[in-house]
């Protein structure tokens, strides 16, 4: 059992955990953060996937405490002042989910590869890139089209402010 | 999970310390295969000693041809260096379709070397390009280093810090990936220097692991194209077998594989 610390969503944060504990339940569990979940037991699914000093990372996959003195951002981090990240704004507008189980991580998820590749992202590489998210409702047509209206929406922003 | 005590590392005389100090330690690198198999109780290690917090086992260097990959360095980085893509495409293309983009982010190229894994992707370039796996106490050719299923010769508590080759002329590796896993069911890598040494290095497919293929480097030194590689075969009877795919499948895609990487070199 040791402090651990960190930076999760812009706040610093310390909670008592064991070393054995996995972040996505030191969110969920030590900090309330219920937006990140778990879909699987192998590291596959991507449904807990948030960012590590900006990038994406499977949380079931990582001790808290290999996290410790890192930046967190959860799902929890991307709205701001009540207006919904493009990402998220997005997929609401392009029904990009149907119960909404994967859709934090695939968020989060969407959002990094967005920062990665920039104006050439196209549907090829955003389908290559969702290889660690699994759906098991949308059959990924309009996670895919979100992705890609988001990432329109993300170049258009910058210009406009010029 | 079973109980375990974390520890970081700052150096890596700090990591040897900690890990020997421990009854049943291990290091701890990306996690992505070590965290993974502890959360299936597969594994239970007393003691985790962190090294991706060491910043000496994170660069990539290359001097003319030669290249020096630290430990830590993760998949993606790999994947993405310019320095890299420039000198040895074929190892940044390897990188990039290992596991997913998350992965990438955290797994690195010492954790995927000391694991050995029959169907993980670096043990077919290191094998390929001749590479020199250094750790604190020696330097390992990659040929006396991979020594069975999930077996290396690497000694209780000796670390990997760096991958060390010369990029050859040319090189590329194909790969026919699991479609749930994403590991290889069989990957090819070659690799052809000026000189004419060629060399076939094939994942994925083989019962003891990574091995080199004579038969098909005999033919590519002749003549390097992917026609030379019709007549080659791979016996059934010396690759693996399980519910993805029968040995005589893999024998087929050892070939399928070598062709197609041939043809991107
Ligand atoms: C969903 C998923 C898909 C994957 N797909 C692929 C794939 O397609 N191809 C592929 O090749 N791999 C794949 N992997 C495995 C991945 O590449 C791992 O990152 C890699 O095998 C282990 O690297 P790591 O840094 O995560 O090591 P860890 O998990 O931290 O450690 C693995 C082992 O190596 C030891 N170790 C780590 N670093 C060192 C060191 N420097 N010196 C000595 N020992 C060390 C540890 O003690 C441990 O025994 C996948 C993993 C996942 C979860
Ligand atoms: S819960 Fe992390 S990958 Fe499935
Ligand atoms: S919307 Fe249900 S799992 Fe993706």
């Amino acid at each position: 059992m040791a402090k651990v610390k960190m930076t999760v969503n812009g706040r610093q944060v310390g909670s008592d955990c064991e070393d054995r504990t996995l972040l996505v339940h030191f969110l969920r569990e030590n900090l309330a953060l219920t937006g990140t979940h778990v879909g699987c037991d192998t590291t596959q699914c991507g449904a807990c996937v948030v960012h590590m000093d900006g990038r994406s990372v499977k949380s079931c996959t990582i001790l808290a405490a290999q996290a410790a003195g890192s930046s967190i951002t959860t799902i929890e981090g991307m709205a701001k002042d009540g207006e919904l990240h493009p990402v998220q704004a997005a997929f609401k507008a392009n029904h990009g989910l149907q119960c909404g189980f994967c859709t934090p991580g695939m968020v989060m998820t969407a959002d990094d590869m967005i920062r990665r590749h920039g104006a050439n992202l196209d549907e090829a590489t955003v389908r290559a890139e969702l290889d660690g998210n699994i759906c098991r409702c949308t059959g990924y047509h309009n996670i895919v089209k979100s992705i890609l209206a988001a990432a329109q929406e993300m170049r258009a922003v910058p210009q406009a402010a010029e | 999970m079973y109980e375990t005590n974390y520890h970081r590392a700052s150096s890596v005389e700090d990591a040897v310390r900690l890990k020997s100090s421990a009854e049943e330690g291990k290091y701890l690198a990306g996690g992505m295969t070590l965290i993974a198999t502890m959360k299936q109780r597969l594994a239970a290690p007393g003691d985790l000693v962190d090294i991706r917090h060491i910043a000496g086992l994170k660069f990539i260097s290359v001097t003319g041809r030669s290249v020096r990959i630290g430990a830590a360095t993760t998949h993606y980085d790999v994947a993405s260096s310019p320095e890299l893509k420039a000198i040895c495409p074929a190892i940044c293309d390897l990188a990039h379709h290992i596991g997913d983009p998350h992965v990438r982010h955290m797994g690195t190229i010492g954790g995927s070397v000391a694991n050995n894994d029959p169907a993980a992707d670096y043990p077919a370039a290191l094998l390929a390009l001749d590479a020199v796996i250094v750790t604190n106490q020696r330097e390992i050719g990659a040929a006396d280093f991979f020594t069975g299923l999930f077996e290396t010769a690497l000694e209780e508590g000796e670390m990997i810090v760096a991958i060390a080759f010369e990029a050859p002329e040319r090189a590329a590796y194909a790969k026919f990936r699991n479609p749930a896993s994403r590991y290889a069911m069989t990957g090819v890598f070659v690799a052809r220097r000026d000189s004419g040494d060629v060399r076939v290095a094939v994942t994925g497919a083989g019962a003891d692991g990574v091995f080199r293929h004579a038969g098909m480097e005999a033919a590519l030194a002749q003549n390097w194209s992917p026609d030379a590689l019709s007549g080659a075969t791979t016996d059934p009877a010396d690759l693996l077998s399980d519910l993805h795919a029968s040995s005589e499948y893999r024998a087929q895609l050892v070939k399928v594989m070598a062709k197609r990487a041939v043809a991107a070199a």
